[in-house]
């Protein structure tokens, strides 16, 4: 089309055409890879699930929008981001949470984590995990009540903690109590593995979460005395956030490293943080504080594994020779 | 050791098939033909005529202005109208000789030749020189010097550039096909230019067929060989090429007879061989009038200078008024203000699209989600340097290797954002080479 003023063409900067992947349709499709565990959360615990998934949805998307609206900043609910904050954030929670909790949780992911910050892809730390860990230190009662079928049982990590044998088979099909979407291993992986045909994800991240955290609690137990127990090692990976964190939120673009190297090292840390959290601290999940720990040095691994431009050879470290170092 | 193959990279849609299955129709120019005495990377070329004067085919209009240049000569017979200013594809107003022609295409008497086998490498140079012939891909680099590095006996490789990365063109392969005999030709005298190389026949592999008749036609060469790299964007990128061929590793700073090779595009090649078998200058080349507004999309063998305006006709006007017209392929060419610009050595193709995808783009936040990291062929992280630019940290820039960027355009192209990575990239590099030069 010709500028009517000049009779001249419309230019701009190659290349011309673009590839059909938006912001927005990655963020849809990871909500839709949610869906099985959270799904199997509503056929597990019932309405409930239902009710906190949807406040905590509303609370994010509606936060989004109201702050940039009082702000005068343009509305950017449409990328979507916000309803996989919401998602996330709701199957953190479990599922009889009063509905003030995920309400709380979504403003505090949202406002204070996001928008503060500068909005989408500027929060330093996973919005869904900060709230969460917000609403874990300021109602720590109703975070960690996990009725199932009405009767209130302790989860299986905190069982295997206190030496107790758990039956692992129920851990992976999601038949335990715990939070809204971590609880089914079959469904959270059904779902990662959407994410990985569409090339969303990949797994050098989780692939290396999983595996440093897996060679970390055999290590320990070994040191200890404690024998190799696979049930003990299935239980550990089972159970918990583990999964949900490791293909869900560590993931999480915007809090992860861009460079190669990077990835692995982030992976590598969350396993290890996530090994020392569950086998010697208190609580028996550790998966959250690893990855906001994790999240925080961001910016450092990725300041040290920049990596080099193709054809760049490597710096040569030059041995000086007696008589070159005399010279010099 | 080749890889056939490189890191990072795109598959943008190819639209190929729009002209690739079309013979090159030969095509005779308008009444006016405009000849930029820069079409070509160094000095600009000086122009040895005056108005009034009558020029023959293959009549020097213009004299190689240093080392690094090109001379020009006339395509058609007429009178030179006017030295003047006039755009070219960049949008640029450039000094040009303007003939009026005759349309009786009388030519100069050509040389007699002397057999290339008798001939001395630096014999050979100097016709190609004299030709005029510069790297017809795109870049310009005047192809003598190309081929006289420093160390001859120090290249191992002429690489034949077939692998045609670009979307939508389709002239290098219909050269294949039509005239794979020239190309060979022109590859075996540039590979006789050097005591110990060999030539390669670099073609993408969704060009089998052209990869099969041109070993055909090489029969039993010993010195050369077709090798089908992997169709991947931007395969045909000269570093990225050396790499999938030879495995060896060429930096911004570095020119591959560094790593023991030299390239040269098809069309060169062409050139090449009709400049050292024949004494004729560089003329013409194949140009792909494409797109989905053009009514009637082919290649066409074109005298240099001849307007865009008349060739555009000639593939039957366009269907719908075009949002955006590009001299080029989508992912490096430029877009242009005007149609009335001359065709040059250097420009491959004419690229017409109903739908501007681009200009109107709002981008928005970038989600690190690191495709761009994926996609860049020169192992950068586009991210970082679109975030240097924006933030005016040159030094960043630069300490991050913003100037290996190759501007192919794979960031942009893959952002789900819609940042303006390459965009951002590029100008920065520019200012920077800029400050160089000064």
């Amino acid at each position: 089309m010709s500028d009517t003023n000049t009779g001249l063409r419309r230019v701009s900067s190659n290349p011309h055409v673009r590839s059909g992947v938006t912001t927005s349709n990655i963020m849809f499709w990871v909500a839709v890879s949610l869906l099985p565990a959270a799904g199997y959360g509503i056929y597990r615990f019932g309405v409930g699930a239902l009710i906190v998934l949807a406040l905590s949805v509303l609370s994010t998307v509606l936060s989004e929008l109201i702050y940039e609206k009082a702000m005068k900043k343009p509305v950017t609910v449409g990328d979507l981001s916000a309803v996989v904050t919401g998602l996330l954030l709701g199957m953190n929670l479990p599922s009889t949470a009063p509905w003030y909790v995920p309400v709380l949780g979504g403003i505090f992911a949202i406002v204070v984590v996001k928008m503060l910050f500068g909005g989408l892809g500027q929060n330093f730390m996973n919005p869904a995990l900060a709230g969460r860990c917000f609403l874990l230190i300021s109602f720590p009662a109703a975070m960690t009540r996990f009725p199932l079928d009405a009767v209130s049982t302790a989860t299986p990590l905190a069982m295997i903690k206190n030496g107790e044998s758990v039956n692992v088979l129920n851990m992976v099909t999601g038949n335990i109590p715990g939070t809204i979407g971590e609880t089914s291993m079959i469904a959270i992986v059904i779902g990662a593995c959407i994410l990985i045909l569409l090339g969303i994800i990949d797994l050098r991240i989780p692939g290396t979460y999983i595996v440093s955290f897996a060679v970390f609690v055999v290590i320990v137990r070994l040191l200890r005395g404690e024998g190799f127990d696979p049930s003990y090692l299935s239980a550990q990976l089972a159970g918990g956030g583990l999964m949900l964190g490791a293909f869900f939120m560590a993931t999480d673009y915007v809090t992860s490293p861009i460079t190669d190297k990077g990835k692995y090292i982030y992976g590598l840390f969350l396993g290890l943080m996530t090994g020392i959290f569950r086998m010697f601290g208190t609580p028996a999940e550790g998966v959250s504080y690893a990855i906001l720990l994790g999240n925080l040095l961001v910016p450092l691994i990725e300041k040290c594994t920049l990596p080099r431009a193709f054809g760049i050879p490597k710096p040569v470290k030059v041995k000086k020779t007696g008589k070159e170092a005399d010279e010099a | 050791m080749a890889n056939r193959t490189f890191f990072g990279g795109i598959h943008p849609p190819e639209g190929k098939d729009l002209t690739k299955d079309k013979p090159i129709k030969t095509i005779l120019p308008g009444s006016e033909l405009v000849y930029p005495v820069s079409q070509h990377i160094g000095a600009p070329a000086k122009p040895v005529v005056q108005p009034g004067d009558r020029v023959l085919v293959g009549t020097k209009i213009a004299e190689a202005g240093g080392f690094v240049s090109a001379p020009v000569y006339a395509t058609v017979s007429g009178t030179v109208k006017a030295i003047e200013k006039r755009r070219v594809v960049t949008g640029a107003m450039v000094d040009s000789v303007i003939v009026e022609n005759d349309g009786q295409y009388e030519e100069i008497e050509w040389p007699v030749m002397k057999p290339v086998e008798e001939m001395t490498t630096q014999e050979k140079i100097d016709l190609i020189r004299e030709a005029g012939v510069v790297g017809m891909g795109g870049a310009g680099f005047p192809t003598a010097v190309k081929l006289s590095p420093k160390e001859p006996d120090k290249i191992d490789y002429v690489i034949a550039n077939c692998s045609e990365c670009e979307p939508y063109l389709t002239s290098d392969y219909r050269r294949m096909l039509e005239e794979p005999e020239l190309l060979i030709d022109g590859l075996r005298i540039a590979v006789s230019l050097f005591p110990n190389a060999r030539g390669i026949l670099a073609v993408e592999d969704n060009k089998h067929d052209a990869a099969v008749l041109l070993r055909e036609k090489l029969g039993n060469d010993p010195a050369i060989s077709v090798m089908e790299v992997q169709t991947k964007y931007p395969e045909g990128a000269e570093r990225m090429l050396i790499y999938a061929c030879t495995g060896r590793k060429i930096n911004s700073s570095m020119l591959p007879a560094d790593a023991g090779c030299v390239v040269d595009n098809v069309d060169t090649l062409c050139a090449v061989a009709r400049a050292v078998r024949e004494g004729r200058p560089l003329m013409e080349r194949i140009v792909t009038i494409t797109g989905d507004a053009i009514t009637d999309p082919r290649n066409y063998k074109v005298r240099i200078g001849m307007n865009y305006r008349d060739l555009i006709e000639d593939a039957g006007g366009f269907v719908t008024e075009p949002a955006k017209i590009i001299s080029g392929g989508p992912m490096m060419g430029f877009a242009i203000f005007d149609l009335n610009v001359p065709t040059t050595k250097t420009a491959s193709a004419i690229t017409c699209l109903t739908k501007d995808e681009v200009a109107r783009l709002e981008p928005s936040a970038c989600i690190n989600c690191g495709r761009c990291v994926e996609a860049c062929p020169e192992l950068l992280i586009p991210r970082n340097l679109a975030d240097a630019v924006e933030h005016g940290q040159e030094e960043r820039f630069l300490a991050e290797y913003g100037m290996e960027c190759c501007e192919c355009g794979c960031c942009s192209y893959i952002c789900p954002a819609r940042r303006q990575l390459t965009q951002l990239i590029k100008g920065m590099r520019r200012i920077q080479l800029a400050k160089r030069r000064k």
